[in-house]
């Protein structure tokens, strides 16, 4: 392998100073980089999008229309879609920018199986989670309900024991929180802390609604609860004389993996909800995770093939969506480009149900592109780097054997999970997903940190990092490919979520209807399925074909 | 006179240490290859009758009888020393081993037949012939009583197989060594050559028993109380087989699956109440198993069509199927036409979408898996894997699990008969003394109720050692100790039956 001329200052920007302190004994530098793809989303179409560097009028003939066009091929737009077609709708049309759907729910396949390339479990559903359940139950994977009326998820969906280990000084051990050699004053204030977490989890308002519940929009909004969102992570913890390292850590460690934030710049409300909203009433246990080797994926997946493909247009990049008044109609004349950059196409539709990230807004919807409103500014979108390690055996390791989600306590990244742990498949070769939330304070920087890096550099920093836990990775990693999530994931910053800017973008714009995830302020499938299915609501309640709603 | 007594002590070195490579050659054969009486027969032979050739052989050396005896000595030390340490590594190499085996003892034979002969020459100017032939052969005699009585009372015991070669080439070569010194007038020009000789096969003995030391397979020996006979790792586990007085052992990453000596009490109490509950069992399913213990157990019964057996690792049911001392025990159990091996994770096997048609179902299932220790064999006794192993099933379909000890772990015993509860199974639970384990646990399962067998009339085969139609209720009865004790299920989701092994087991681990 050819030196790359700044490779210590590579390592020292995305591992810190103890990457290098670990390089004397266990740089493999004499193994060569496995090979390997950058399997990027369409970022240069997407920049020249933004910069309106490409055709945009579709000739006359290009033309077609429909009820509703749904832009955007995520979770958001499949559950709109999969809404619809639950209602017997069947005018509508899905457009993607990507070749593969799933939005950040995006997975690979490989001859072990398939695999993530991004979110990658949910916790089993509370009751109350009426969509969800009505999601699960439809896939199989709700087997029926307990007497108290609590769905029972099929044992080979809840995520297999051992779930966690982390890696610390040479040695794994099992669960997330660092038990070896905590002190009895840390074991205190872990107790303090799960006391608290669960008295939130208890918590009522006047209404009899929960403080943090999934979805959040079904949970309370008393100022009681939404004061917590103009605070920091960090300073809620520091009011309450939370200082213990190691719980400091579990929570900046669950900050950094359901956000991608660190804890002083997440929402307090946004940090306890993590912990609390997986609470079930009363309980000390949170809700078990659900996971599959492709991870949401398989949801996606579900709904794509509830919804059928015929209506669904990989490929097409929304150029425009300009609202137009012909012949006394209102209508949205939309046009994509395709991913070649070479044909343009057109749609007239009453209805645009908008299932993008809000960042886009301003620039494929043309009154915002004009002015846009102001709200859209607090929307900011953390970065990401995701890859896959395709190995021909398990790396060994010390202590604890190997479970699904595998973190090291003393690194900037979250570790990594294994596709095959919930197949069963405990031997030979694996796909190994790795994940590392760029936190920099100001997104702009951590984007051009994560797209200045390329394939192999990336490739580097996971080998190294990875070489703490397991010395002989680089010989067992026979391919590895890395995604880069540029806006990965909305960063629930303190007071964005009840700043109020949230409920604005969420109202409907001249026949245009909003879903996302970034609508709640929280980076979840659930939060994506909400809104996808309450956008749809909103066009089925207009065009009259609204039943009954499942919200 | 000095000299001469000291070279009658030379003949009692050579003679002693001739009559141990004999005994490793036979009770390595007799290890390996099993059928104890054919290997030392036929080493015997082959080794006396290349002491012949050997002696034969000496009236071709004409001149520098010294120099030509030293040499031979140090050859002798150097194959006599290797051989074991070289037969235990050609066993797992080269096939077949007869040849390599024999050739081995057929040159050792030739070497110490040499030796004598050249040393009745070389001191016959200096006594008379009677006393030469007498004293000659009664030292050759009397090491040979030495030799036989310290290899199975001390040698093997204390030092095995491989030491015991290396230390005798050892003494070989010393003795060889010693001789440049005491022969020294009668040798005609340097001994510096024959010294460095002498140095060399001394140096790689002493080198072959610091890495025979460090050697796994030694360090390994420490850890079992009867010599090892067989080492193998596969990309899943460490097999070892041991051989001691009593018979064979096989260990898994050092855990004991069988000892010949009383497997026959588990492999029949695992495999027939099951079989006799069927009734004229057709297809049979066995889960683990790879030893073929249970197989050999199953086609016993002549109602038996089809086997398919299932075993994780290609490398355990590969020896299983080839290692002579397996064989034997196995009855060639894997020649038989009616037994399919697959080798693959029971899990995945089991959660591939079956045929579902009726004639591929199983009627009866025995699953022998190791105990829960890991994570990765937990999995195969969740509620999740039991559900998948009835859709394999015909509705009628007996099954046994073999289920660990209720006596030294009486939690995870009961976790698994609960388990199986859980999975929609009638279980019945019976134990079984098995000296070599202690109390072991199996469970009777079915999806509908059922009778313990033996209260009604059965049919059994023929041929058992343990079981009878009078005992088999009996199994089923629990004393006090051994009875039910409240546990949780065990899921996938919480392999809470990894748990209580680990728990109940590591109180044992000292004494174990």
């Amino acid at each position: 392998m050819p030196a790359r001329p700044h490779r210590r200052e590579l390592l020292l920007s995305f591992l810190g100073p103890a990457a290098l302190a670990g390089l004397g004994g266990c740089d493999r530098r004499d193994v060569p980089l496995p090979p390997g793809t950058l399997v990027g989303t369409s970022v240069d179409l997407g920049h020249r999008l933004r910069d309106r560097r490409c055709p945009i009028i579709p000739t006359s003939q290009a033309w077609e229309s429909c009820d509703t066009l749904i832009v955007g091929g995520g979770v958001a737009g499949f559950a709109a879609a999969w809404r619809l077609a639950r209602a017997g709708v069947t005018d509508f049309q899905l457009w993607e920018l990507e070749s593969e759907l799933g939005g950040t729910s995006r997975s690979g396949q490989s001859p072990t199986g398939g695999y993530p390339w991004g979110a990658h479990y949910i916790p089993a559903p509370m009751p109350e989670n009426r969509l969800l359940v009505t999601l699960l139950t439809e896939m199989g994977i709700v087997e029926g309900h307990t007497t108290d009326g609590v769905p029972v998820i099929g044992e080979q969906f809840l995520c297999r024991d051992p779930q966690e280990r982390v890696f610390f000084r040479g040695r794994w051990y099992e669960g997330l929180y660092l038990h070896i050699g905590a002190s009895p004053e840390d074991i205190a204030q872990l107790t303090r802390f799960q006391h608290a977490v669960s008295s939130w989890a208890n918590w009522r308002d006047g209404r009899g609604r929960r403080a943090f519940t999934i979805p959040m929009a079904v949970g309370s909004d008393d100022p009681t609860v939404t004061a917590l969102d103009r605070l920091s992570m960090s300073d809620w913890l520091a009011q309450r004389q939370f200082t213990s390292p190691r719980l400091l850590w579990l929570v900046d460690y669950a900050c950094r993996d359901d956000y991608g934030l660190r804890t002083e710049q997440t929402s307090a409300w946004a940090g306890l909800f993590y912990f609390a909203s997986r609470l079930p009433n009363g309980s000390a246990e949170a809700e078990p995770l659900i996971t599959w080797p492709e991870g949401n994926a398989r949801l996606v997946h579900h709904l794509a093939k509830k919804v059928g493909s015929e209506r669904v247009h990989t490929g097409w990049a929304v150029t425009d969506i300009h609202p137009v008044r012909t012949h006394g109609q209102e209508h949205l004349a939309v046009t994509a480009l395709s991913q070649d950059g070479q044909r343009v196409r057109g749609v007239r539709a009453r209805r645009v149900l908008f299932a993008a990230p809000q960042f886009l807004a301003r620039y494929l919807i043309r009154p915002f592109r004009e002015q846009p409103p102001a709200y859209l500014s607090s929307f900011a979108y953390g970065s990401w780097m995701v890859a896959n390690l395709h190995l021909q055996d398990r790396p060994r390791g010390r202590g604890f054997p190997l479970a699904w989600d595998n973190v090291l306590y003393e690194s900037p990244s979250l570790g990594y999970v294994v596709n095959t742990h919930q197949l069963g498949a405990d031997h030979g070769p694996a796909v190994f997903t790795y994940y590392y939330p760029l936190t920099d304070a100001d997104p702009r920087s951590a984007r051009s940190r994560l797209l200045g890096t390329d394939r192999d550099s990336w490739a580097d920093v996971i080998l190294t990092d990875l070489a703490m836990a397991h010395p002989n990775i680089r010989a067992h990693t026979h391919q590895l490919d890395v995604m880069r999530w540029g806006h990965a994931m909305i960063r629930p910053t303190p007071g964005f979520i009840w700043g109020g800017d949230r409920p604005r973008a969420q109202q409907p714009f001249m026949g245009i209807h909003f879903a996302g995830a970034d609508l709640s302020g929280l980076p979840l499938f659930e939060e994506a399925l909400y809104h996808g299915v309450r956008a749809a609501e909103e066009v089925l309640q207009e065009s009259g074909k609204l039943l009954n709603s499942w919200l | 006179m000095d000299r001469v007594f000291l070279l009658y002590l030379n003949v009692f070195v050579v003679a002693t240490c001739g009559l141990v490579y004999e005994l490793l050659a036979g009770t390595l054969a007799s290890y390996v290859l099993g059928d104890s009486v054919t290997q030392f027969s036929l080493v015997i032979g082959v080794y006396l009758s290349a002491l012949g050739v050997g002696a034969w052989l000496s009236g071709y050396v004409e001149s520098q009888l010294v120099r030509r005896f030293i040499e031979i000595e140090f050859a002798v030390a150097l194959i006599g020393g290797l051989s074991a340490p070289l037969l235990f590594l050609a066993f797992g190499r080269v096939s077949p081993f007869q040849p390599v085996l024999f050739g081995m003892v057929f040159l050792i034979g030739i070497l110490v037949g040499l030796e004598l002969p050249l040393l009745m020459r070389i001191v016959q100017d200096k006594v008379a012939f009677k006393d030469l032939v007498s004293r000659v052969l009664a030292l050759d005699y009397l090491g040979a009583l030495l030799a036989s009585v310290m290899f199975p009372l001390l040698l093997v015991p204390k030092l095995g197989l491989t030491r015991t070669s290396l230390l005798f080439g050892l003494l070989n070569a010393a003795v060889g060594l010693w001789a440049t010194g005491l022969l020294r007038p009668m040798l005609t020009g340097s001994v510096l050559g024959l010294r460095v000789q002498g140095l060399f096969v001394v140096v790689v003995l002493v080198l072959a028993l610091v890495q025979a030391d460090t050697l796994t397979q030694l360090a390994e020996q420490e850890l079992y109380a009867d010599t090892i006979v067989h080492t193998q790792s596969t990309p899943y586990q460490r097999i070892v087989v041991t051989r001691g007085p009593a018979g064979f052992n096989l260990y898994l990453n050092g855990h004991l699956q069988f000892a010949s000596v009383d497997e026959y009490r588990y492999h029949e109490s695992l495999v027939h109440p099951a079989m006799i509950l069927k009734g004229s069992p057709r297809r049979i399913l066995v889960l683990g198993g790879g030893d073929g213990l249970a197989l050999r157990e199953i086609l016993r019964w002549p109602s038996v069509r089809a086997v398919t057996l299932v075993d994780l690792d290609p490398g355990m049911t590969g020896l299983s199927a080839t290692f002579p001392p397996l064989t034997e025990l196995n009855r060639h159990a894997f020649a038989d036409p009616r037994v399919q091996v697959v080798n693959q994770d029971a899990f995945l096997w089991a959660g591939k979408p079956s045929d579902a048609a009726d004639d591929t179902a199983y009627d009866t299932a025995i699953i022998d898996f190791p105990d829960p220790s890991t994570y990765s064999v937990g999995k195969l006794y969740t509620t999740r894997f039991y559900r998948m192993l009835r859709a394999r099933l015909t509705p009628d379909a007996t099954v046994a699990v073999q289920c660990t000890s209720p006596l030294f772990a009486r939690s995870t015993f009961w976790c698994i008969v609960r388990t199986l509860e859980a999975s929609g199974f009638v279980v019945r639970p019976y134990h079984v003394p098995v000296p070599s384990f202690g109390v072991w646990g199996f469970a009777l399962a079915r999806q509908t109720p059922f009778d313990v067998p033996g209260e009604s009339p059965i049919s059994m085969p023929d041929g058992l050692r343990f079981l009878t139609a009078a005992t088999l209720p009996g199994l089923f009865v629990f004393p006090t100790d051994l009875g039910p004790v409240p546990v949780e299920v065990n899921r996938l989701d919480n392999q809470v039956l990894v748990r209580y092994h680990d728990t109940e087991w590591s109180r044992f681990e000292g004494s174990y």
